[in-house]
């Protein structure tokens, strides 16, 4: 068990600091490429309806294009994606590159599914704000959401 | 574990002002559209001006309704009707709601995954919206969600209610044209002839239209529209329509009959009728609306009275007056 997220950010800024409540968290749960296997997706999404957030899911199959275009017609805070196909390297670079594209740099990434750690930095470099490993207990994926947001104030 | 070293500063946004968002959503910038979509559901009072300014551009859209019991079809229903309209060259847009958890207030927004291939291709507005605790069918801002859409050059505006069951109407207070999709085997004639969902519909669509039961499903409703039971003082009458979105079968039919009754309410002056109830509903909710959140503000008082009436000292009726603050026949003191 790890009580530990990665994060590409200072996370200095605590979930009470002084920031301005950020109400109703959004969160789009998306899955990538030709990974088929939406079960741990679902599962997330299921966890964080109970922490008090919306979560949009976009269904199987889609490409980092569709999903950040839905990300911003549906103005979330946060795109969750589980990857379990191994193509997560290219992919994630792909999100970030459509993310600088279509000017939704603002919305964070938060990866999950099967990692490997020294895939890791080339993640973060891509633009991934946190790591979540696939041995989480499911309050990490939450405040991990939730510390996030409140570094980052309403927007 | 390793825990990597921070490698750039925490994402600070800038608040734009709501006022400044304004002039790209009438011009039509999906992103701007988006964020005023956040904040009219956020409810910031910042955005009230805003928002005023937006509804000085409204009117123009073609608000349609659809409705359903879960699991009626109503997502890929509009998920065919975005392809339908996008090739006739309408700028679609959809709001799609679905319900709040009541114990934590999150939600589950699904309609998306039938939506988004769809939304893609037919650069479509789809934007998923949870109740917040709104009962009825649709979300508290849903209606504002709409003006912006339509402040933005969308029509038609879709709004896919949450799916109903007997008695969730208030679509009929908010859109022009209401599409009751039903679905095959969920019931029979005695159904058909209940009060409520079924009365509503400008049109009656029937899901699933490639299942044995679908025809018995047209016969009973096609039955209840040969007793007269809509609407007074129209002479529009209600067809019923048998459609598969899964071999698109009869689609094309359901899209004419959405713009053909457009076209009947404006020529029949019908739709001066409803856009006065529209607007009348929409103060009245949103004033309800107000008090409610007001009243809720000084509601801290409301211990001391529970006592009182599990105690059987006061009745709940007393107890509300009091809690008013009004005396004990119910007169504002």
């Amino acid at each position: 068990m790890t009580d530990t997220t990665i994060t590409g950010q200072d996370s200095g800024a605590t979930a009470d600091s002084e920031v301005q409540s950020p109400g109703t968290i959004r969160v789009l749960v998306a899955k990538l490429g030709l990974d088929g296997h939406d079960r741990g997706a679902k599962i997330v999404a299921r966890i964080l309806r109970d922490a008090g957030m919306e979560v949009i899911y976009t269904g199987l199959y889609k490409s980092p294009n569709e999903v950040v275009n839905a990300a911003i017609q549906e103005d979330v805070d946060v795109i969750g994606v589980s990857l379990l196909s191994g193509s997560h390297v290219p992919l994630f670079r792909e999100l970030g590159r459509c993310q600088r594209q279509l000017k939704a740099e603002h919305i964070f990434v938060v990866a999950g599914g099967v990692i490997p750690e020294q895939d890791y930095a080339a993640l973060l470099d891509s633009g991934v704000d946190a790591i979540v490993p696939q041995e989480a207990r499911a309050d990490l994926i939450v405040t991990t959401i939730r510390n996030l947001i409140a570094a980052r104030g309403r927007i | 574990m390793t825990t990597f070293a921070p490698s750039r500063p925490v994402k600070r946004t800038t608040y734009i002002p709501s006022m400044e968002l304004v002039p790209g959503v009438i011009a039509g910038s999906v992103p701007g559209i988006a964020r005023m979509i956040t904040r009219a559901e956020a409810g910031y009072p910042e955005a009230s001006a805003a928002l005023a300014e937006i509804y000085k551009h409204t009117g123009k859209a073609h608000i349609v309704g659809i409705t359903g019991v879960p699991g009626a079809g109503k997502s890929t229903l509009v998920s065919s009707l975005i392809r339908a309209l996008a090739s006739d060259g309408y700028k679609v847009g959809v709001i799609a709601v679905d319900p709040s958890s009541p114990f934590s207030g999150g939600a589950i927004l699904g309609d998306r995954v039938r939506m988004s291939d769809a939304a893609e291709s037919c650069r479509a507005f789809v934007r998923s919206m949870a109740t917040r605790g709104h009962l009825g069918g649709l979300a508290r801002s849903t209606l504002q969600a709409v003006d912006i859409l339509d402040a933005a050059g969308y029509s038609p505006i879709i709004i896919e209610t949450v799916g109903v069951g007997q008695d969730e109407v208030e679509v009929v207070t908010a859109a022009h044209t209401i599409v009751v999709l039903s679905a095959p085997g969920l019931g029979d004639d005695i159904q058909a002839i209940k009060a409520g969902i079924l009365e509503i519909a400008d049109i009656h669509a029937v899901s699933k239209s490639d299942k044995p039961e679908a025809p018995a499903t047209v016969s009973a409703l096609k039955g209840m529209m040969a007793l007269g039971t809509y609407r007074t003082g129209s002479n529009w009458s209600p067809p019923v329509l048998p459609v598969s979105s899964v071999s698109g079968e009869r689609i094309g039919e359901l899209k004419d009959a959405i713009g053909r009754h457009w076209v009947h309410l404006r020529e029949s002056g019908e739709l001066a009728t409803r856009q006065r109830s529209i607007c009348r509903t929409r103060i009245l909710g949103t004033a309800r609306h107000l008090f409610q959140q007001k009243f809720d503000e000084k509601a801290g008082g409301l211990e001391k009275y529970i006592q009182a009436v599990v105690n059987r000292d006061i009745d709940p009726l007393v107890a509300a007056h009091m809690l008013l603050g009004w005396d004990h026949e119910g007169r504002i003191t």
